[in-house]
């Protein structure tokens, strides 16, 4: 249920982000079911492919879909627990989104442009340095929870957590949260709306996709922004022993703030000089260490 | 299964004998040579297998006139473990070898090469299964200087005979440290036999420091580990690359075999044991990795990965022992088993990834990753096993190296929600960041390795010419791939078989290992149906995308670069610009040198930018030292007169000095 739920709602986050940056910039914005609409007129399209690429470049988009799919499975919705749920699968679920990256990478760099390759360097660079953050704050969450499973350790986070513990989650959820942001290629570190000069990192990756691959990495992309978010919003979901229906709109509810949230950055802040980045990755690295040394009393 | 172990090395001398004499006809030199290598692997394989899995220990003595030495062999779990890589890529490299070897086949070089590569398995062997400290050193000395002489095939180059003289160096260093271990052991216990030495924990005389950090050293030496590491990036890419993929793959793994030997005669260890190889084992991983980013050569880069991977291994041991100390038996577990593990992927995937770099070569003649690309269309089998070796080495999942990994955090994450003391979790810690930002930059560097190389258009004419290599040698790197992903799709079996290896590394009984392999097991067969989903997954959406674009216009085109109609292969993206943001933000430790000759005037002529990282600490610290120590030598000379007789004279003062030491002066 979970990962039907994920598969089905997933193309609304973006809904939501470009809703929320609308308002701020005074427009109405698209229609909430818009993404759906692109994802089916690209899956209706034909194809071009570059002469110069391979098998890899039509693997890309495939391997880094199916990679996706998986991961969602890992993710529970809150205390609603997961398709797939074993101890270790927070390891498995961030190692396969870096196998969805591994693929896009290399698709990038089957075309030999310069841009995609420019790109591919940069998403390999800060994806890089937010993996230790990833695992130092589900390393911190684990510790708490006494489990480490997704489903175990999101499910297991109590009320009572939250007054012991309370600021160890924030900063575990503070570094999560920026490395969502860097991870699905956000603002303050890339910019989802552009890829020209300026952002050059995951859009310019996928420039010679088109039609249905296209629409497989578009897909994908919303996907993995939801498996983040659910991450971050599981944390904050009805206490234990509420009804089922409570808990559902409790983390859905929850979702859409996170949406709202990226939205909010996005129109309030600038991106970051490349150079900037690191800083803010290893920032997050930091936080998601004070976290962990949070849950050490 | 001694027998056949024996056979196995019988059969591994003749051949290589039989090459030597064949000098004259190369075609059946390559035959012999090769064939004893693989038969004799054939035949040793076997005996590895039943040993690794727990079999009856099997042993063989036979004296031997040397003092203190005695022909000691025995198969035990562990050296199973060890040989069945060494034995295996051995093998698949002397096939490899056959094919490789074409341009030496007017040379009468070619004998003896394949003498040096029979001999060096031979001794690989013997060093793995020896339980006598002289017949180890022995073998351990024939693997040394079998590997040197195959490092300088190619001794016209002033670089290769410059990279032999480091690796015999530093390689004679490491035996050194090792003699002075061994001889201070077999003084402490009055014999050479391993299983005669006491717990260092038990000596007296000494502190067990000094036999740890003996070990740690010689064996280190040859493992690689930070900062001794310096000799691998010069040696192992001047040798043939079938020599690299052995020496690169397996060899290192005997510096891994002696440490933890050691560490398995002597018992529970000090905690800062564990702590001290934890802390090198990320060093090397750390380094290792940036190192390997930075590199432009391709087989320099594959070696500096051998770095990070021993760093990996050592981070596993590391682990394992903090655990062991600390009383944790799930770290302790899958600590030893990851990093064990992890020798025989980094063996498959660092061999087939050597041997893909050694097609590259043969077909363009050149290692530069700036002069390749577009390979993947000239060399349809090489690549796609280059690519599945990328993927393994990188940590990702459905191959054999995420495997070991994934152990590894399994160990740091389990017992940090078991919720235990500082020590442990800090150590967990410090495992699962390193291993994380270990696993980023690998999965970068080996993007840009085989994404420059075989993807893109050709940046020279060098890869415009490249042409697949002839079946001896894509068959290995087909085997090796095929491998890679078999562990990668069915981890349990693997990790199951692996509980008396593990239980031998760590001197805990076997009862006490199969808890924590179980917990482990039910987490990798779900991880095995993750892998499998995602094969079915990729499948499917084939078969989804093949269905939609049924009927509807696929066509061809130029790459779409922004509008610019006429790309030129020039214009792609390379090394040196991938990696430059890492070089950027580690400059503190990597020092690359930048040589920018930029456009200038209004109507520029051309520009030109070249990167290079050199060896820091090769350049800042071993140089100068061993140049001061080498003129300080110098003034020695004044001994060396050059005639024999006063050589004879030496050696007659010398054993008179020794007698009268050793009577005490009394008559």
């Amino acid at each position: 249920m979970t990962w039907a739920a994920s598969l089905l709602l997933s193309p609304l986050m973006l809904s939501i982000i470009a809703r929320t940056k609308a308002f701020f910039a005074g427009r109405r914005g698209p229609p909430m079911l818009q993404p759906y609409r692109d994802l089916a007129k690209l899956l209706g399209k034909g194809a071009v492919y570059s002469r110069t690429t391979t098998w890899i470049f039509r693997a890309g988009p495939l391997v880094g879909l199916a990679a996706v799919l998986c991961a969602a499975a890992l993710v529970p919705m809150g205390r609603i627990p997961a398709a797939l749920s074993f101890p270790g699968d927070l390891v498995v679920f961030a190692y396969l989104l870096a196998l969805a990256r591994f693929a896009a990478v290399l698709a990038a760099l089957d075309t030999g442009s310069a841009f995609e390759g420019m790109g591919a360097s940069r998403e390999t660079f800060f994806s890089a340095l937010a993996e230790p953050a990833l695992l130092f704050a589900l390393a911190a969450l684990c510790r708490l929870a006494g489990d480490w499973s997704l489903t175990g350790v999101l499910g297991n986070i109590s009320g009572e957590d939250w007054l012991t513990h309370g600021p160890a989650i924030l900063m575990a959820a503070g570094a999560l949260f920026i490395v969502l942001l860097a991870e699905n290629s956000r603002i303050p570190v890339d910019d989802p709306d552009t890829h020209l000069e300026l952002t050059m990192i995951h859009e310019v990756m996928v420039l010679d996709h088109g039609g249905p691959d296209l629409a497989f990495i578009l897909y994908g992309a919303a996907l993995k922004l939801w498996t983040f978010a659910a991450l971050l919003a599981s944390l904050f979901t009805p206490p234990e022993g509420t009804a089922l229906w409570v808990q559902a709109a409790g983390f859905l509810g929850c979702m859409a703030a996170a949406s709202i949230a990226v939205g909010v950055v996005e129109s309030v802040m600038a991106r970051l000089r490349l150079s900037r980045v690191p800083m803010l990755l290893a920032g997050a690295c930091a936080l998601s260490m004070l976290a962990l040394a949070g849950t050490l009393r | 299964m001694m027998a056949l172990f024996l056979a196995s090395l019988g059969v591994m001398l003749l051949g290589g004998l039989g090459a030597l004499l064949a000098s004259e006809r190369p075609k059946l030199a390559n035959i012999l040579g090769a064939g004893g290598a693989f038969i004799g692997a054939v035949l040793g394989l076997p005996a590895a297998v039943f040993a690794a899995l727990g079999g009856p220990p099997a042993s063989i003595q036979l004296d031997w006139a040397l003092p203190g030495a005695c022909f000691d062999l025995a198969l035990d779990p562990l050296s199973g473990f060890f040989l069945i890589p060494t034995l295996f890529v051995s093998a698949l490299a002397a096939v490899y070898g056959t094919g490789y070897l074409e341009s030496y086949r007017h040379s009468k070089r070619l004998g003896w090469m394949w003498l040096c590569f029979d001999l060096l398995m031979l001794s690989m062997a013997l060093v793995m299964s020896a339980r006598n400290g002289v017949l180890f050193l022995a073998a351990w000395e024939g693997m040394a200087l079998s590997s040197f002489f195959l490092v300088c095939s190619d001794h016209e180059a002033e670089n290769v005979r410059q990279a032999g003289w480091v690796y015999l160096v530093a390689s004679h260093l490491g035996t050194a440290c090792i003699l002075a271990l061994f001889t201070l052991l077999a003084g402490a216990s009055g014999s050479f036999d391993f299983s005669a030495w006491p717990s260092v924990l038990h000596i007296r005389a000494l502190p067990p420091a000094l036999f740890f950090l003996l070990a740690l050293l010689g064996f280190g030496t040859k493992a690689g580990f930070w900062p001794l590491h310096v000799w691998l990036p010069e040696a192992h890419p001047e040798a043939p690359s079938h020599v690299s993929a052995v020496m690169s793959g397996v060899m290192i793994k005997a510096g891994v075999y002696g440490l933890v030997r050691m560490l398995a005669l002597w018992g529970a260890p000090p905690a800062w044991w564990g702590w001290l190889l934890l802390c090198v084992g990320l060093a090397s991983g750390i380094l290792g990795v940036l190192f390997a980013l930075a590199q432009h050569d391709l087989k320099k880069l594959l070696a500096y990965h051998s770095v990070e991977n021993i760093g990996i291994i050592a981070i596993g041991l590391g682990l394992g022992l903090v655990g062991l100390s600390h009383g944790s038996m799930l770290l302790a577990v899958l600590g030893f088993g990851g990093g064990l593990l992890h020798v025989l992927n980094h063996a498959l995937f660092k061999s087939l990834l050597f041997l893909g770099a050694g097609a590259v070569l043969h077909a363009t003649g050149t290692r530069d990753l700036d002069e390749l690309g577009g390979l993947m269309k000239r060399m349809p089998w090489t690549g796609a096993a280059f690519m599945v070796g990328a993927a393994a080495i990188s940590g990702l999942p459905p191959f054999n190296g995420f495997v070991s990994e994934f152990l590894l955090y399994c160990g740091g994450f389990a017992d940090a929600a078991a919720g235990p003391g500082l020590p442990t979790l800090a150590a967990g810690m410090a495992a699962i960041g390193g291993l994380g930002l270990i696993g980023g930059l690998a999965a970068a560097c080996f993007a840009k390795a085989s994404g420059i190389v075989f993807l893109g258009e050709p940046r020279s004419p060098h890869a415009t010419h490249g042409h697949e290599a002839p079946w001896s040698m894509t068959l290995p790197m087909v085997v090796l791939a095929l491998s890679c992903i078999a562990i990668g799709l069915f981890p349990g079996p693997v990790v199951r078989s692996m509980a008396a290896v593990v239980s031998c590394a760590s001197g805990l009984p076997l009862g006490e290992v199969l808890i924590p392999m179980e917990h482990a097991g039910v987490s990798l067969n779900m991880l095995a149906a993750a892998a499998w989903a995602l094969v079915a997954g990729v499948v499917l959406l084939a078969g989804l995308r093949s269905w939609l674009l049924s009927g509807r216009l696929v066509d061809a085109g130029p790459t779409w670069d922004c509008g610019y109609a006429h790309p030129t292969p020039r214009m792609q993206y390379s090394a040196s610009s991938f990696a430059q943001p890492f070089t950027e933000l580690f400059s503190g430790v990597l020092f690359t040198r930048l040589r920018l000759d930029g456009p200038k005037g209004y109507f520029p002529a051309g520009g030109r930018l070249a990167t290079s990282t050199g060896e820091v600490l090769r350049d800042t610290f071993f140089d100068p030292v061993f140049s001061w120590t080498g003129r300080q030598l110098g003034r020695m000379r004044f001994i060396q007169v050059g005639r024999v007789q006063v050589y004879v004279l030496y050696l007659v003062l010398t054993l008179l000095a020794l007698l009268i030491w050793l009577t005490g002066g009394k008559p």
